[in-house]
């Protein structure tokens, strides 16, 4: 279905060129809603729609927006793009919306949505720039569902809120980690996974 | 004597480029420099030779730890038995410390010295001595009771994050023992904070004697108290602080073991007076500010009580001066001990939700600490600067 080319759009952010973990962009939502795994995966397709639609949209537009006032025009598409993003929540997963609180008006200011924008939507055609969003926001959430689950699991003992750290464990001493839940663990936990993923990518690593 | 040196002598070629075990190389060097003076010379360039070397250094910290180490695990058990009212000989004491603080001491050095030797081995480079102080350091800072799984944990996340990813000893920021400290402080605070963790077997509970308190001094100031006492409701004085028979971690109850190894430290050279100095002169000036106010119990406790509670003369004589964390430039380092002291009081008096901060304002500075040398050589970057244009005209 997918030529090469739009397969490398898809998967480059996820892997070699993740907005994370090599751009270093969107670090602050990374911290903040990773402590369960719940919200993390809904942030992840929140953020996914957002970066989509709003490259699809620029993209769509990229012609005609006159340059001096492009980021005016951007900040519209994505503003309009999270209201809807945010009432959806509001209205089917009202319990999830509030634990996300303000970080789904932030997308807004996600560093990922504007920076592809500039980076992609303002000098490629609509398909391809759908494709693209897509897939920094799938390289976006798949490192908040790793960082949400790991958080979760040590912290919480769940996942996804099953009890999957067995009573007896606990009654043998175990206890669930208290730095874990707290927001420094997060970006602990995002540096490991930077960590392992240039060890793996050679490349990557910088002099 | 002979025979180890003839069997390592013998097993050598094993280990050396071509042998069978040569990945294994940087763990036999290790042991081999540990038995021996290594027989490497430099040979180029110029160099002061000295005995002084890393290994000499860390052994002597750790022989200045083991007054405290004694001491603490004499307490601990001193502390267990009046928590379960037994009148007990001064061995039945030492041999409970023994069998509550060894197995702190040997499961930090497993730990730590696993991760050390797999790190060399992966990264082909040699083992550092530095986690023998480390290593020391963490079952002293503790409480004796703390699970051995949790600090096995904390001490591989010392290792790992504190230290090797920044690459191994003498590149790390943080005290790669306070980070353990702050990681247990943080991960499982039911185990280091509240009344019940800093005497021996309270935390299970088991004979201990009805309405005994095994409340810290800091805890007791913090909520209030105008006076200290034990966990009998008698009446601790200046001196006992001094001598150390209170609750609190293994290792940081008394002053005096404290200072025999400050003397050692000081003595030989390996601790940085300028530092020791200005954290006691930070301590003293905070304590004393706040008594000028002291508007509540906390306030007024007597500034030199400041100097005794608490992991206060620890992190002065064996924390602060760690060389590679602190400031490294002279003048940095008294404003870098300065401020601990300072912050440490401030912390401990002003914040109720951590009633010690001598930790907390260690890390804060270790962090701050580059940035102070960096100033601190800028300026004097900038004054020859001017003093050289001055002549120039």
């Amino acid at each position: 279905m997918f030529s090469k080319k739009s397969l490398k759009l898809l998967t480059d952010p996820i892997n070699k060129n993740n907005p994370i973990t090599v751009q270093v962009l969107g670090v602050c939502s990374a911290l903040a809603v990773t402590v369960k795994l719940e919200p993390a995966i809904v942030m992840a397709l929140s953020v996914t729609f957002v970066t989509a639609m709003s490259n699809f949209v620029i993209s769509l537009l990229r012609n005609t927006i006159p340059k001096r006032i492009r980021i005016i025009v951007q900040l519209v598409v994505v503003a309009a793009l999270v209201i809807i993003v945010d009432q959806f929540l509001k209205a089917y997963v009202f319990d999830v919306s509030k634990q996300l609180s303000v970080f789904v008006g932030l997308i807004i200011t996600n560093c990922i949505v504007m920076g592809r924008l500039e980076a992609f939507a303002m000098a490629n055609k609509p398909i391809p720039s759908l494709i693209d969003g897509i897939g920094n926001g799938l390289g976006y959430g798949a490192i908040l569902v790793i960082v949400a689950f790991f958080r979760e699991l040590l912290g919480s003992g769940t996942i996804l809120d099953i009890k999957v750290v067995p009573q007896a464990l606990y009654d043998a001493g175990y206890m669930n980690n208290g730095l874990v839940i707290l927001p420094p663990m997060a970006l602990i936990l995002v540096g490991i996974i930077i960590w392992v993923h240039r060890s793996k990518n050679k490349e990557l690593i910088e002099n | 004597m002979k025979f180890i040196r003839n069997t390592v002598d013998k097993i050598k070629p094993n280990f050396e480029k071509g042998g069978k075990f040569y990945f294994l190389h940087s763990t036999f060097d290790a042991f081999e420099t540990f038995l021996f003076v290594p027989d490497k010379v430099t040979k180029k360039g110029a160099h002061i030779r000295d005995a002084m070397d890393m290994k000499r250094n860390m052994i002597i910290v750790v022989l200045a730890l083991m007054p405290a180490l004694f001491f603490g695990i004499y307490n601990t058990g001193l502390q267990h038995f009046m928590a379960t009212g037994q009148e007990q000989l001064f061995w039945s004491m030492i041999g409970y410390g023994l069998i509550k603080v060894l197995p702190l001491i040997v499961v930090v050095y497993i730990v730590g010295l696993g991760i050390e030797f797999a790190f060399a081995q992966f990264r082909k480079h040699e083992v550092n001595e530095g986690f023998l102080v480390t290593g020391m350091l963490i079952p002293l800072i503790v409480p004796a009771d703390i699970p051995l799984w949790t600090l096995a944990l904390a001490t591989a996340f010392a290792v790992i994050i504190g230290k090797e990813v920044f690459g191994g000893t003498g590149m790390n920021i943080l005290n790669p023992a306070l980070t353990a400290r702050a990681f247990l402080f943080f991960a499982y605070p039911s185990w280091m904070s509240g009344g019940r963790v800093w005497t021996s077997g309270m935390m299970s509970g088991e004979g201990i004697i009805d309405g005994y308190s095994g409340e810290t001094l800091l805890s007791q100031a913090a909520s209030g108290a105008t006076h200290f006492v034990n966990g009998l409701g008698e009446k601790i004085t200046s001196f006992d602080m001094f001598l150390g028979n209170i609750p609190g971690s293994v290792g940081e109850t008394s002053v005096i073991a404290i200072l025999i190894g400050a003397l050692i430290l000081l003595l030989t050279g390996v601790g940085s007076w300028r530092i020791m100095l200005s954290v006691l002169l930070g301590g003293i000036s905070m304590g004393l500010l706040l008594n000028a106010f002291a508007v509540n119990p906390a306030m007024a406790v007597p500034w030199y009580q400041h100097l005794m509670m608490g992991g206060f003369a620890f992190g002065l004589v064996f924390m602060a001066t760690d060389p590679v964390t602190a400031a490294q430039t002279n003048r940095g380092k008294y404003f870098y001990g300065f401020m601990i002291g300072l912050l440490a009081i401030l912390i401990r008096v002003l914040n109720p939700a951590y009633p010690e901060g001598m930790m907390l304002a260690i890390l804060l500075m270790n962090v701050f600490a580059p940035l102070i040398d960096h100033l601190v050589v800028q300026a004097n970057v900038k004054k020859r600067l001017k003093r050289a244009v001055k002549i120039n005209e």
